[in-house]
């Protein structure tokens, strides 16, 4: 193919697309269409609190500043949930030993320090931190060992495949070095709360794409439980826990989010 | 340069040229996406990705790239190979966790296929088992924790297999932190979230490993619901707390795993080119225990955070545990 006939192709293009709509719509068909935009229009507009929102979310922003903050959102509804946990009327879930209490106080300080400091290094890198969000825990039932055990699982494993899909969106290193040394807390938090659960679930296919080693075989030589996609947009590689972008975790988040305090992140796709 | 007439020229030698990278009328939507912050300087490098996109070849990665994912890939067969000689020792691993530690060899063995399999990386020759001395000898076969990998005695219950099993997965761990910022290449996003992956996964490995020494400390191994016991060296929690007072004790009273726990060089700088020791309770020039507007224990703070460390200090810990020639930790 040569130059010429290609560069006459995207000019026709162009030019079709310049030419006035010729076709004639009915005058009444027109003004529902335009009624319909107006419409919609002012219902995003009436729900957005930032650009980019989808209607009736907060979203969490772009750059550096929106991943600051998507991470700040996790770790108030994280401290939101040790708190109450804590706080509940028979102090913890009812028959908790000493040895869970202790753990749950750990659980709560540490959410609690990420949270505050998260806030605290957002303010002071000049960015503005997400309002104080309303968590929704109705799902939960605060006196059941097994309820509370699996609500802190989920955060805890949500928060672990959150931290490792928003590595990529960084931009300023002294951020990422930040997110990793707090990754790796979490990845801790989990994996005992599921050995409390189940024990020996500390890793399972469900967060992790597991790998089974053929015996007798070189290191490495075997099968994934979920085939890898090395796009990143799909399975994680083998061994790997199983990181996931905003939005997907912000599907199940949102389901522990009061109305009016739901998220989105509609710049990090 | 002229880029039309680049691709003019190209054209002329090549008439499929346009169609390899983009269909023909994509071709500047994808240079511009591309060229976000883009500086002139920069343009050959990006030109060079996009016609290896066009012709197939993977380009090489940057050296620093490289020279992460070695350390993390030698790492990882020094940890397949510990677990797997304990999977094939009779009455090492007591029978409540053979299953876990199975997991874990699985894992590890993921992560190396993982890492092989990294387009770009020139992976080195694979290690052999015979490359490493897991008693901490430098190859003597002599060193403190020679009794890790032999059943019974001080290793009853396997106390000291997982003792070591914690102080290796608590230098990967701190060794991928480490490395992680130099994966953060516009061209390297995938390769960052691998390490990443396989970084959270370690952590867990590790955390069970604490859990296991809880229960081996109160001889209730299969449960989860030992108490930790300060100061943390034997019954660690299943976070670092301080520096877990110097970590574990080998059997001759010595803790061959301090630097493990300690700090790397440089110990204070920006959160991305410093490596404190374990007990730092100092986060981008703040100190959390007074500085959040709540009062939070020294202990707590340093639980929050786990801290990364240079590769150098790693190698440093690492050729402790492999011999002379091995030419691994280099």
């Amino acid at each position: 193919m040569s130059t010429s006939s290609s560069t006459n192709e995207v000019q026709s293009v162009v030019s079709e697309l310049d030419k006035p709509l010729l076709t004639p719509i009915k005058r009444r068909s027109f003004f529902m269409y335009a009624g319909a935009t107006a419409g919609a229009t002012a219902l995003v507009l009436a729900g957005c609190s930032k650009d980019d929102s989808s209607p009736g979310t907060i979203d969490v922003g772009s750059g550096d500043a929106g991943i600051l903050n998507y991470a700040y959102a996790l770790e108030q509804l994280e401290a939101a949930f040790y708190a109450q946990v804590k706080s509940t009327a028979n102090g913890f879930y009812t028959n908790a030993s000493a040895v869970e209490k202790q753990i749950f106080d750990d659980l709560a300080g540490h959410e609690a320090i990420h949270r505050d400091f998260l806030k605290a290094a957002i303010s002071a890198n000049g960015f503005t931190p997400l309002q104080d969000l309303k968590p929704d825990f109705s799902s939960i039932t605060f006196t059941d060992r097994t309820s509370v055990l699996k609500a802190a699982q989920t955060f805890e494993d949500t928060g672990v495949a959150a931290y490792n899909g928003a590595g990529r969106f960084i931009t300023n290193n002294a951020f990422l070095a930040l997110a990793g040394k707090i990754v790796s807390v979490e990845a801790r938090h989990a994996a005992l709360i599921r050995d409390l659960v189940t024990y020996n679930s500390f890793v399972g296919s469900d967060i992790v794409n597991t790998f089974t080693q053929t015996a007798g075989a070189a290191p490495g030589t075997g099968t994934s439980s979920l085939t890898p996609d090395t796009n990143g947009t799909g399975n994680s590689g083998p061994g790997q826990e199983r990181s996931k972008r905003p939005a997907a975790i912000l599907s199940s988040v949102n389901n522990f989010l009061a109305s009016g305090s739901k998220l989105s992140a509609n710049s990090f796709m | 340069m002229n880029v039309f007439e680049l691709i003019s020229e190209l054209e002329k030698a090549d008439p499929e040229f346009l169609d390899r990278t983009n269909p023909r009328r994509q071709v500047f939507k994808h240079l511009g996406n591309t060229g976000k912050k883009i500086t002139a300087a920069a343009v050959p490098a990006v030109f060079a990705s996009f016609f290896n996109k066009a012709y197939g070849q993977s380009s090489t990665l940057p050296a620093g790239v490289q020279a992460v994912l070695t350390l993390a890939l030698q790492l990882e067969y020094l940890e397949y190979y510990f677990y797997d000689t304990a999977l094939n020792t009779p009455g090492l691993i007591p029978s409540q966790e053979v299953a876990a530690i199975q997991l874990i060899r699985n894992d590890e063995a993921g992560h190396i296929n993982s890492l092989r399999g990294i387009s770009g990386f020139a992976a080195p020759t694979a290690p052999t088992r015979a490359n490493f001395d897991y008693s901490g000898g430098s190859g003597s076969g002599t060193g403190p924790l020679a009794a890790a990998l032999t059943a019974g005695g001080p290793n009853a219950n396997g106390a000291l297999f997982f003792a070591s099993a914690q102080a290796f997965s608590d230098t990967g761990q701190r060794a991928y932190k480490g490395g992680a910022p130099i994966l953060n290449t516009d061209a390297t996003k995938n390769i960052l979230e691998a390490a990443l992956n396989i970084h959270s996964v370690e952590a867990r490995h590790n955390s069970h490993f604490r859990t296991v020494r809880r229960a081996i400390a109160a001889s209730t191994l299969g449960v989860a619901t030992a108490p930790a016991v300060a100061p943390y060296d034997t019954a660690p929690k299943s976070w670092i707390s301080g520096t877990d007072n110097g970590g574990p004790k080998a059997p001759d009273g010595s803790q061959p795993a301090k630097a493990v726990y300690g700090a790397g060089t440089p110990a204070t700088g920006t959160p991305d080119a410093s490596f404190p020791a374990d007990d730092n309770t100092m986060q981008a020039g703040v100190n959390l225990t007074s500085g959040l507007g709540t009062t939070y224990t020294a202990a707590q703070v340093s639980e929050a955070f786990d801290e990364p460390l240079d590769a150098a200090t790693v190698k440093s810990i690492a050729r402790m545990f492999v011999t002379p020639t091995s030419g691994l930790f280099i």
